[in-house]
């Protein structure tokens, strides 16, 4: 590994030839590179290295844009219409338009991993010193990060060496947010291009944060038996005091639990999180609590649970002050990127700050010194919890009632919600006395709190909706193991195999945040369905969380049911948002370990191996983030297709491939050097579903792969037709397009398939050694 | 009733869809057309209306007009439940993607649509691809039978009632009988 920065200052020493005084050195970089696997082509990739892969993909799944608006407004010659091919006054038209928004969330995605991944690893670093070891799995994990080995050509061994790796994507982050300023790039592919550069780096910058983190802060390693978590707030016990952090970085997180434990209060306090913090302090301390997704702020806040809020960053309410401050709940801005506009207290006595937030004077504080920020937050839930009373600021049915007959039917509560929900309905029942339609709405809610922004009578809707389903909210006591982080290097051997050939039908990743289109029990059924059928479901962020939150017909949760190994049949959760990396390293290392392709600053080889051969699909379900719009750029890039809930649309741009196009779907058969048709496997790689019945068809679909096997065809096409004909009433109209020889057809369905086939013109071809990349063929053609 | 779009946010640029002020309106436009399609999506079974669902009022229409069906999402099985067989059936992102494709031909392969009429979408994803569809398909006219304005669409249906949609969709399925 490299060593930056160093200086050797001598003041006096006497040696056999004389005597040296003052001598200082400065030694801006030391490389000490004892990683014997040679450099690959693309060690750091520049935004172009890999522009020749991307066009690849990008001829293969073309751009389908939906833009959300027809202007461009981002400089001072607009605003520019650019409605049905015209031009702005930059010369930009609406599909580069387009791409362009999709680079700036994919860089704001990128960026805020990255950002949260250099708070974490320069904390770390001034904690436990730069020398201080990555361990992220004992010896069940030899290749640690896997993605920062690829895309680098690092091989990290110490927390030091993670701040190289850092500055490099933070330089790339710089590029691709820059590519988007006026008059920079013109072209809607080369934006595209972009944007996957931007997932690329951000899939290192989440690495990077996550191996910090496990590696000194004690976390689960690699560990499918990681424990399992109490979730939902009814597994809080309210007679105590209540810390509730939110948001995504642990750091503030560990302060609260190490002085909670230090002052002997760990039995007398609860401390709880919202989100990916939720996960991550779970990871640190078996006995924090998770209650829930992202969206559910409102409703824990208004609830009255929490007696402090502790905000550290990303995808935090930015009107929670004002949420906690109507339920007295003190507030803790924890983070340097989320203020709040709370007067900076880190350098003030803790006793000073503590009075002033239990005496009310201040409402919250901005405190950029975490473990200051755990003693405050401890002190203050103990003093202040007997007197707030568990507040909350929820009406009773009697006042709702009340209050619902003042209602106006307008209509712009419904016109308003992302969900279309029937407020004024529901409205309309209650003013009768009628509570069920409101409660109905509590599991589609997705807590945006926009029906009040709009509501001519200021009603407080959410709240109703809150009160109305508040049995199903404190009666919430659910399971979730904890994020075991990164998968092992034998899981991978005794599943690289069976997944390449496709025996194993596929990997599902369900992945990202909770903006459902009706509630969380579709991640849930969506789940248990591919784990029932042997698929490998790796879960992360909140769709873990609600993967967790509903129960079998034996009562047991998801996690309980399912091992949580990277096995076929395993319901393994990765953990946090940045935990996400672990899933691109696994099929990074399906590449490296299975089939010892050369990792080390190799990225379009190994791409293309994993787009070719390995049936892995994300689920996106509730995706609605920059962040998630990042992560998926780094899966497209690999190949890796992604699909999103019906909400996901708003992302504005898909990723289509078309299965009619014969002619776009040939690969070259490495071993000849012919051209071999192989259908539209995998057929999209970023696709919008629209109800879960469509999600579980298009995942089976998603699996099938150019490499698999007859065997594993076979497998992969049985579940294909079997969610097919369940959820459409038919067989597949483009089955023609996966079967190779007859071999790859289901032997139960040999007899109706072949007449499909023979109806279909259908002629057998070869199962090829698959690859886009001409410089992989071993034989050229004569 | 009121041209606004349906979602509030879903403000209209500088193209706004002309408003159908009723159903002989549309029912002009569709048997104007040379080779209509209707894209059906996920609602066809959330909505009632006079104690039928709205995917039923939507084979009386299809039936009526012989307009080829493209059933989104899962929907081709409730098509076949009831004993009607779609055209086609695709994700709603497949299909926008192929019509503004001016090479593809069509389900029958014998041309590209002339005019898109889209129904019983959620509506931030109609809208989205009727986005899609203004900007990318300028030779594509689109319509939207829903009761909820769609400012993307070439022509919209005002807000309206449930009791509105289902005296328009009734009166476009008779003015259309024995084809368009």
């Amino acid at each position: 590994m490299t060593s930056k920065n160093v200086r050797v200052k001598i003041g006096e020493m006497k040696t056999s030839t004389g005597l040296v005084k003052n001598l200082e050195l400065s030694i801006g970089k030391i490389v000490d590179d004892s990683w014997a696997e040679p450099m690959g082509p693309t060690p750091m990739p520049s935004l172009t290295a890999l522009r020749d892969w991307d066009m690849k993909l990008l001829n293969k799944y073309k751009p389908f844009y939906m833009p959300a608006c027809d202007l461009c407004c981002l400089c001072t010659f607009g605003k520019c219409d650019l409605t049905a091919g015209k031009r702005g006054a930059c010369g930009l038209d609406i599909g580069a338009q387009s791409s362009r928004i999709v680079l700036l969330a994919c860089s704001i995605g990128a960026a805020t991993h990255t950002g949260h991944a250099r708070h974490v690893v320069d904390h770390l670093i001034e904690k436990y010193g730069r020398r201080h070891p990555l361990d992220v799995g004992g010896l069940n994990v030899k290749v640690e990060a896997p993605v920062t080995r690829l895309v680098t050509g690092i091989k990290p061994e110490t927390l030091g060496d993670l701040e190289e790796v850092l500055e490099y994507c933070e330089t790339q982050i710089t590029h691709c947010l820059s590519a988007a300023h006026t008059g920079q790039e013109g072209n809607n592919l080369d934006f595209e291009s972009k944007a996957f550069h931007a997932g690329m780096a951000d899939q290192v910058g989440m690495e990077v944060a996550d191996i910090a983190q496990v590696s000194t802060l004690n976390f689960p390693k690699a560990d499918p038996e990681a424990p399992l978590i109490q979730m939902g707030i009814g597994t809080v016990d309210t007679t105590k005091p209540v810390i509730m952090c939110i948001g995504h970085n642990v750091v503030p997180s560990v302060g609260i639990i190490d002085y909670m434990k230090e002052s002997k209060m760990d039995d007398k306090m609860e401390v709880v999180g919202l989100c990916c913090t939720a996960f991550d302090n779970t990871r640190y301390y078996d006995r924090a609590k998770i209650v829930g997704p992202i969206s559910w702020q409102l409703r824990f806040i208004r609830g009255g649970f929490a007696d402090v809020v502790v905000l550290d960053e990303q995808c935090v309410r930015t009107d929670m002050f004002n949420e906690a401050e109507r339920v007295k709940a003190p507030v803790i801005a924890a983070s340097e990127k989320n203020c709040m506009g709370f007067k900076d207290r880190t350098k003030d006595p803790t006793d000073e700050i503590v009075a002033d937030l239990v005496s009310g004077k201040v409402p919250g504080v901005l405190i950029l010194d975490p473990e200051k920020v755990g003693e405050v937050a401890v002190k203050v839930a103990k003093q202040i919890a007997p007197i707030r009373k568990k507040m909350k600021v929820i009406p009773n049915i009697d006042k709702i009632i009340a209050l619902a007959k003042t209602c106006r039917q307008c209509n712009l509560c419904q016109r308003s919600c992302p969900q279309d929900l029937k407020i004024p309905a529901a409205l309309k029942a209650a003013a009768e006395g009628n509570i069920a339609p409101l409660t109905n709405l509590y599991e589609s809610c997705i807590g945006c709190g926009r029906c009040e922004e709009v509501c001519p009578v200021k009603l407080q809707i959410h709240s109703f909706i809150i009160k109305a389903g508040e049995k199903f909210m404190i009666e919430e006591t659910n399971l979730c193991r904890a994020g075991r982080g990164a998968v092992q290097d034998v899981e991978i051997r005794n599943v690289g195999s069976p997944i390449v050939l496709g025996e194993i039908p596929g990997i599902l990743a369900v992945v990202g945040c909770s903006n459902y289109p009706h509630g969380g029990k579709d991640v849930y059924d969506i789940c248990r369905e591919f784990a029932l059928r042997r698929y490998i479901v790796v879960t992360s962020g909140c769709s873990a969380m609600s993967a967790g939150s509903y129960r079998n017909e034996e009562g047991k949760t998801l996690y309980e049911e399912f091992p949580g190994g990277f096995e076929a049949g395993g319901v393994l959760n990765v953990g946090s948002c940045v935990a996400n990396s672990h899933i691109a390293g696994a099929a990074i290392k399906v590449a490296n370990i299975f089939a010892k392709r050369p990792l080390r600053g190799n990225y379009e080889e190994i791409a293309d191996y994993i787009h070719n051969r390995l049936g892995a699909v994300g689920l996106a379900w509730g995706a609605y983030s920059q962040k998630a719009a990042s992560i998926a750029a780094g899966f497209w890039r690999l190949g890796v297709p992604v699909l999103v809930g019906p909400h996901g649309s708003k992302y504005r741009r898909m990723l289509l491939g078309r299965e009619d196009k014969l002619e776009d779907w040939e690969v070259y058969d490495a071993r000849t050097g012919d051209k071999v048709n192989v259908g539209p496997a995998p057929e999209h790689l970023f696709q919008t579903v629209e109800t879960p019945q469509e999600a579980m068809v298009a995942i089976a679909k998603l699996c099938i792969r150019p490499n698999d096997t007859w065997k594993g065809r076979s497998i992969k096409l049985s579940h294909y037709i079997d969610l097919h004909k369940r959820h459409y009433g038919t067989m597949p109209p483009d089955l023609h397009l996966f079967v190779r020889t007859m071999a790859d057809v289901p032997m139960t369905m040999k007899d109706e398939i072949a007449n499909i086939l023979k109806a279909k013109g259908w002629k057998e071809t070869v199962i090829p050694d698959p690859t886009l990349l001409p410089r992989m063929i071993r034989k050229k053609k004569e | 009733m009121s041209c606004e779009p349906w979602q509030c946010a879903e403000v209209a640029a500088t193209k706004k869809a002309n408003p159908i002020t009723k159903p002989e309106v549309a029912v002009a436009l569709i048997k104007r057309s040379a080779r209509p399609i209707l894209v059906v999506g996920s609602n066809a079974t959330d909505r009632c209306m006079e104690g039928r669902q709205l995917i039923d009022f939507l084979i009386d229409f299809a039936k009526a007009s012989k307009v080829p069906v493209v059933a989104t999402a899962h929907m081709v099985s409730e098509f076949l439940k009831r004993g009607y067989e779609p055209a086609g059936f695709m994700s709603a992102m497949d299909i926008g993607n192929r019509l503004v494709d001016p090479g593809w031909q069509g389900l029958d392969g014998k041309g590209h649509p002339d005019l898109a009429i889209f129904v019983a979408l959620p509506y931030y994803m109609e809208a989205l691809i009727l986005s899609g569809l203004k900007h990318f398909a300028p030779d594509l006219k689109t319509m939207t039978i829903d009761n909820l304005y769609h400012p993307h669409a070439s022509w919209s249906y005002p807000n309206g009632t449930l009791e509105d949609w289902a005296n328009n969709l009734k009166v476009m399925t008779s003015k259309l009988e024995g084809g368009q």
